[in-house]
């Protein structure tokens, strides 16, 4: 149950913070574990377990906006505890410094030894809400400016697609006040679904599945209760049939396979009018999770056809459509598409008046990239590829390349058709009506295409 | 928190070189120290920052202390935690320190604000000095009894901290059982919650040498405690609830009832997004109903939507411990999980080590139903960019192939695995396809012809090439080119370097020639002369062998080198059921993860507060595998002296003491000792061989008896029928009607009570001295078996129910027997058998 040592390396190594709590494991534990992680492999390419045991000492680490959070015990321990108490550990933290890179660790390391102190003492965890925490830890976050932070989260995404959120929301502290010196009373609810397909090679869908989150940050004042509703053709659990059983899904509202849902979700009503009500503690927390097979719509259609012209030659022609409304821009898309390793050129062919597009041959990967800024629905692009190979290929080529795999994220869409009815927020009416924001996005987990 | 050496490394362009820094800053805390300017707090938290700065990149500000503690005399709570900081740096290192800041901590604990009598115990408890403990004890005392919950809270903790610098001072002042009470009674969760953790671990680390501490730790299992913390379980915080999880996997219930009350109690928490809240409701309900297989087997159903749930909604760190949990449960029942298996797909962006449980999980699940998929999916990893999963990928259907009957399909894929060209999928295929033919011989044609065709040139990988000639000399008759082969490859016998090649290599060369004698003779006496001079042992004992073996007659040689075929039935697995079991009952710990019992990982006294009832376990635990097949080898050695006695008597006495490992070629065709893991070597003649062995070693058992001063009279010489039988109904029957004629109590010597952690090695153990198990059971630390006996030439039986207790180290055996007045007699040569257990 508990555990010896907390510390936090940087990618180099470094030690950013570091707190023993029991004296059990012997010095050296930081080097050991980045020696371990580092050279896990001699060929490098495996990356190491979250979990590995080096004489006797476990190491536990999850990787956040490049950082390892790491404990170490000796104890035969849960390991799904440790993994999302260190996991909790960093929300704590982004919530108290707004913003979790490696400078603002640095400039506000007393805070999180402050924080640290009242989350584990002795090895056993006390508390990871940043609602209790705050009345026990006084030190006030040294904020970084915003504009230099990379995205630590989903929600983070908002930031650069609709331009009327507030893109510092997310990198707000729950702490601090704003630099205006008043706080501004509002509450987030974001819609996230992360979706993978996987189609063969004639087009049809293989598997695919929607795993979403209902993402919630509050900076409301004296913690209200709010009431969340879902929409009301809402179904949990697919009956005796197979989760795959695509037959039985047309039409009968929104089907999750299987959710969960936060502590302080309480759900006395949800059985009769799909409402969740719950008070929000402060920071940034999953509401609920769900898990839904059900068949959607698959946003982007992928057709790749690949051609031997010649002996040493073949090209490639890769075909996106997307297959949702014109209202509707998808951002930051990547094609990725892994060439036969005997290629030794690729020369790209966009269409005619092309714009915010690239396209690159990566020499030692041997892979195809295709990426744009953003696509509109509805429109359609296409990508040819000439190759050239350094050696005749024998066989059959498709055997060589692909899968064709896709990145993108869509704000304001969702595919599961999950939707926030409304936010309904019980306050005494004195004060002014806070900013409810609901947003959804839909971003691809793994997007892939056999060819 | 003593800032470790590589923050040093931190390159900090203010990074003073030293001395005048600390100097200054000295003067700069004396000037402030004596202040009540408005603001000085301000300024004072910049120089404390400044200080504990200079502190975790690892400059020495030790000199300061005086100036520090001064400093802090204010109420300003931030300059308060900071201090406690600095001094629990540097008071343990510093003697004299210690004592100031155990003063001036004490004078804290009594300070009004309750934030700062909690900071200032916790610092106090932390301090670790063991001299200055008495210290601890009163600001201890009073924080138990503290309005405040948050100085209780600190104050729990603060007792445990107590009990690890000085447990007798901890146990005098009796404070756990205050602990205890402030458990049952307190008002607030979370000092209830370190109650339980400060109690389950002082309670077990005293139950070693107190019977009371032993009887409060199996108190914390009451029906009313579980009950107590169950029936609130909600109001405790998630970790919390952690705990209270795991207390309640030991508890025994007293009936079904009880059973259903707690699992309705806790369902609801199958739904928490905290996955270690799941995975412990889960063992809950999995140990609870381990008895009831209806129920057990409907838990299985209800916990597979929410873990997959978690599976999918974490980080890919958190869906990896769960999906091993998964791994778990599918290895133990793939039925319920064969229709999920699309959920068991690889994803293209998914770290490998997730992939990997991924295909080992595909590959337990598949059945009659999806193995069409299964296998289709698989061949699509197969081109994977990445060559370690393409390679397990690979294995994967040749793991599913082996275990399916119907291979037709799978035959095929295979094959067309060696069309691709690619050097590391055919290096596997070719293992594989090895391994399919030793099970399903009647394969062959489709494979000879295919495999016929690759070119030797083109394979690298000693498995991969072992295997290519292990085919080349098994299916001789078959691959018309096969001696030719074979022969190229023995004419560049110098540049092979792996052993495990030339040996095959020879066993090739020596299977060929007895099919194809004209062609392959001079190819054979290459080898052999090339074998006899090789620098490696076993390759040049192997050759010596066939060489002395061809002298003394080739139709000898033929049967002992190329005997007819035989399919190897089922491939060994690699862990015991008794293993899996094992790991099975520490599900959610690491266990699951690194798929080992936590005695092959951690020391003893870390294997986890809730490791109640187990006192099993130590290092000299012998690896898992070699119990397993230790009659395998019993079997070649014996075999091998045979062989060898016929002629080369001289060479025997010196070879015989080379360990077995070096002949074990003669046996089964090739390659036992590469595949000595994987080989079930237990047809009726292997175990008859071995009741044989050890009946020979009965008789100097014997004879050692008498010789020795026995304590008792020296009873008559028992000798037991090696080959007895008796089947249980005939056994029960026989308990029931006949007397106990003797009953006694012995104590089992260490070795076997760590030996036991198998309890089927005692079983093994005692059948080689023709003791033979008719059932067993029990759990850790109670086992229970029956055994029985037959006298030799004559059918009087003896049975035996014998019970150990593990953590006792005492064995307690009834005795009945056909002849009363051997019984006795009986009786030694069990405890003799017993005595032997578990030494090497």
């Amino acid at each position: 149950m508990m555990i010896s040592q907390f510390f936090v390396l940087s990618q180099r190594g470094d030690n950013i913070v570091f707190r023993d709590y029991r004296a059990e494991v012997p010095k050296g534990s930081t080097e050991t574990f980045f020696r371990k992680v580092k050279f896990w492999k001699e060929d490098g390419n495996a990356e190491a377990p979250p979990i590995f045991n080096v004489d006797g000492v476990n190491y536990f680490h999850v990787k956040v906006v490049g950082l390892y959070f790491v404990a170490t015990t000796r104890v035969n321990v849960s390991p799904s505890l440790v993994l999302e108490l260190l996991q909790r550990i960093a929300r704590v933290i982004k919530d108290y410094l707004g913003v979790l890179n490696e400078d603002s660790f640095r400039k506000n390391f007393v805070l999180v030894y402050e924080l640290l102190d009242e989350v584990i003492d002795f090895g056993y965890v006390q508390t990871t809400s940043t609602e209790v925490l705050k009345s026990y830890v006084f030190n006030e976050p040294i904020l970084i400016a915003p504009a230099r932070l990379q995205p630590i989260d989903p929600a983070a995404i908002f930031t650069q697609g609709a331009k009327r959120m507030p893109g510092t929301a997310v990198t707000k502290s729950v702490v601090a006040n704003d630099p205006s010196g008043r706080r501004r009373e509002e509450i987030f609810v974001d819609i996230i679904e992360k979706i993978s397909v996987t189609f063969s090679s004639s087009g049809y869908i293989l598997t695919s599945e929607i795993d979403g989150t209902i993402q919630m940050k509050s900076y409301l004042f004296g913690n209200p209760e709010i009431r969340l509703a879902l929409n009301e053709d809402l179904n949990i659990g697919r009956g005796g049939a197979s989760v795959y059983d695509y037959r039985s899904s047309s039409g009968s509202g929104v089907i999750l396979d299987d959710c969960n849902f936060h502590e302080s979700v309480r759900l006395d009503s949800f059985d009769s009018d799909r409402t969740l009500s719950l008070v929000p503690p402060d920071g940034e927390f999953p509401v609920m999770n769900y898990r839904m097979t059900q068949e959607f719509k698959p946003p982007f259609h992928v057709n790749t056809l690949i051609e031997e012209a010649g002996r040493l030659k073949a090209e490639v022609i890769i075909k996106i459509r997307a297959e949702f409304p014109s209202d509707v821009v998808a951002n930051t898309i990547t094609i990725q598409m892994p060439l036969p390793n005997y290629t030794s050129r690729a020369s790209f062919e966009l269409e005619l008046g092309a714009t915010g597009q690239k396209t690159d041959f990566k020499e030692t990967s041997k892979m195809l990239e295709w990426s744009f800024k953003k696509i509109v629905g509805g429109a359609e692009h296409t990508l040819r590829a000439k190759l050239t190979f350094s050696q005749e290929f024998h066989g059959n080529i498709t055997k060589e390349a692909g899968p064709v795999s896709m990145t993108f994220t869509i704000p304001m869409y969702n595919v599961s058709k999950l939707q926030v009815k409304y936010l309904q927020i019980a306050k005494n009416s004195t004060s002014q009506n806070p900013y409810r924001w609901v947003r959804y996005v839909t971003q691809a987990n793994s997007y892939v295409a056999r060819i | 928190m003593p800032p470790p050496a590589a923050s040093s490394r931190y390159p900090s362009p203010s990074q003073p070189s030293g001395k005048s820094e600390v100097t200054d800053l000295k003067s700069q805390l004396r000037q402030l120290a004596g202040s009540r300017a408005p603001g000085v707090d301000d300024s004072k938290r910049d120089l404390f920052k400044k200080v504990i700065s200079y502190m975790t990149i690892g400059i020495d500000v030790s000199s300061v202390f005086g100036e520090m503690v001064m400093c802090s005399a204010t109420s300003d709570i931030v300059l308060k935690k900071m201090c406690y900081l600095y001094v629990g740096n540097y008071a343990k290192g510093n003697p004299d320190l210690s004592l100031l800041t155990i003063n001036f901590l004490q004078r804290d604990c009594k300070d009004e604000d309750p934030m700062i009598r909690g900071l200032a115990l916790r610092s106090l408890c932390s301090l670790r000095v063991p001299n200055l403990v008495e210290y601890l004890l009163g600001p201890l005392g009073s924080g138990l009894k503290d309005n405040n919950s948050y100085v209780r809270t600190i104050a729990v903790t603060g007792v445990l901290k107590l009990y690890h610098i000085s447990a007798s001072t901890c146990i005098d002042a009796e404070f756990p059982a205050t602990l205890k009470s402030l458990m049952l009674h307190d008002s607030d969760a979370q000092v209830v919650a370190n109650c339980l953790a400060a109690l389950q671990e002082i309670w077990s680390l005293e139950a070693s040498h107190s019977e009371e501490a032993c009887r409060e730790k199996e108190s914390l299992l009451s029906k009313p405690l579980i009950y107590y913390f169950l029936n609130r379980i909600k109001e405790f915080n998630e970790w919390a609830q952690c705990l209270i999880l795991e207390l309640a996997v030991k508890y025994v219930p007293s009936d079904s009832n009880d059973i259903f009350d707690i699992m309705n109690l806790l369902e609801d928490r199958l739904q928490h997004a905290n996955g270690a809240v799941v995975l412990a409701t889960v063992k809950v309900f999995l140990q609870l109903t381990l008895s009831m297989t209806d129920v057990h087997q409907q838990v299985y159903e209800r916990i597979k939507s929410p873990l997959l749930t978690l599976v999918s909604s974490g980080s890919p760190e958190q869906s990896y411990a769960i999906l091993s949990h998964l791994h778990l449960l599918v290895v133990r029942a793939p039925f319920i999980f064969a229709s999920d298996y699309k959920h068991f797909y690889c994803q293209y962006n998914e770290p490998s080590y997730v992939k990997k449980l991924k295909l080992e999980m595909l590959t337990a699940i598949a059945n009659e139903s999806n193995t069409y998929e299964i296998v289709t999916e698989l061949c699509e990893y197969a081109a994977n960019v990445d060559i370690e999963i393409a390679r397990e990928s690979i294995r994967a259907v040749g793991k599913i192939a082996l275990q399916q009957y119907d291979v037709n399909a799978i035959v095929d894929r295979l094959l067309q695995f060696l069309e691709m060209e690619k050097d590391y999928v055919t290096a596997e295929t070719l293992v594989l396809v090895k391994d399919l033919l030793r099970k399903h011989p009647q394969w062959s044609h489709d494979c000879i012809s295919v495999v016929g065709g690759i070119s030797s040139k083109n394979i690298q990988e000693p498995k991969a090439k072992a295997a290519l000639i292990w085919m080349l000399g098994e299916y001789a008759q078959d691959m018309s080119d096969a001696p030719y082969i074979l022969e190229n490859l023995i004419e560049n016998w110098e540049e092979e370097h792996s052993a495990e090649v030339r040996l095959h290599l020879l066993t090739a060369a020596m299977k060929c020639f007895f099919k194809r004698a004209p062609e392959t003779q001079k190819a054979l006496g290459i080898a052999l002369a090339a074998g006899i001079a090789d620098f490696h042992q076993d390759v040049h004992d192997r050759a010596l062998f066939y060489y002395r073996v061809l002298q003394y007659d080739v139709h000898v040689a033929e049967r002992v080198v190329s005997p007819p075929q035989q399919a190897v039935s089922a491939f060994a697995d690699t862990q015991s059921s008794e293993i899996k079991d094992r790991i099975f009952d520490e599900f959610n710990s690491l266990s699951v993860i690194y798929q080992k019992p936590s005695y092959i990982f951690t020391d003893k006294e870390h294997r986890g507060p809730f490791e109640f009832s187990d006192e099993l376990g130590s290092t000299s635990i012998t690896p898992e595998v070699s119990s397993d097949i230790v009659p395998a080898q019993q079997f070649e050695a014996n075999d091998k002296d045979l062989l060898l006695s016929t002629d080369e008597k001289d060479d025997n006495k010196g070879l015989s003491s080379n360990n077995g490992s070096a002949y074990t070629a003669p046996y089964e065709s090739s390659n036992i000792s590469s595949q000595m893991q994987e080989l079930a070597i237990s047809g009726p003649a292997a175990s008859a061989t071995t009741t044989q062995s050890s009946f020979d070693f009965d008789d100097l058992l014997g004879l050692g008896l008498s010789t020795a001063p026995a304590p008792t009279p020296s009873p008559p010489l028992l000798k037991l029928n090696a080959r007895a039988a008796l089947d249980p109904r005939a056994f029960q029957q026989k308990w029931r009607q006949l007397p106990i004629s003797l009953s006694q109590e012995y104590s089992v010597n260490p070795q076997g009570i760590a030996a036991l952690t198998v309890p089927q090695s005692l079983i093994k153990h005692m059948q080689s001295h023709s003791i033979h198990c008719i059932a067993s059971g029990g759990q850790s630390p109670n086992f229970k078996f029956f055994f029985f006996a037959q006298k030799e030439a004559e059918p009087l039986d003896y049975l035996t129910e014998c019970i150990i207790n593990s953590s006792s180290a005492k064995a307690q055996i009834k005795v009945k027997a056909d002849e009363q007045s051997t019984s006795q007699a009986f009786a030694t040569v069990f405890e003799t058998a017993l005595s032997k257990f578990g030494m090497p």
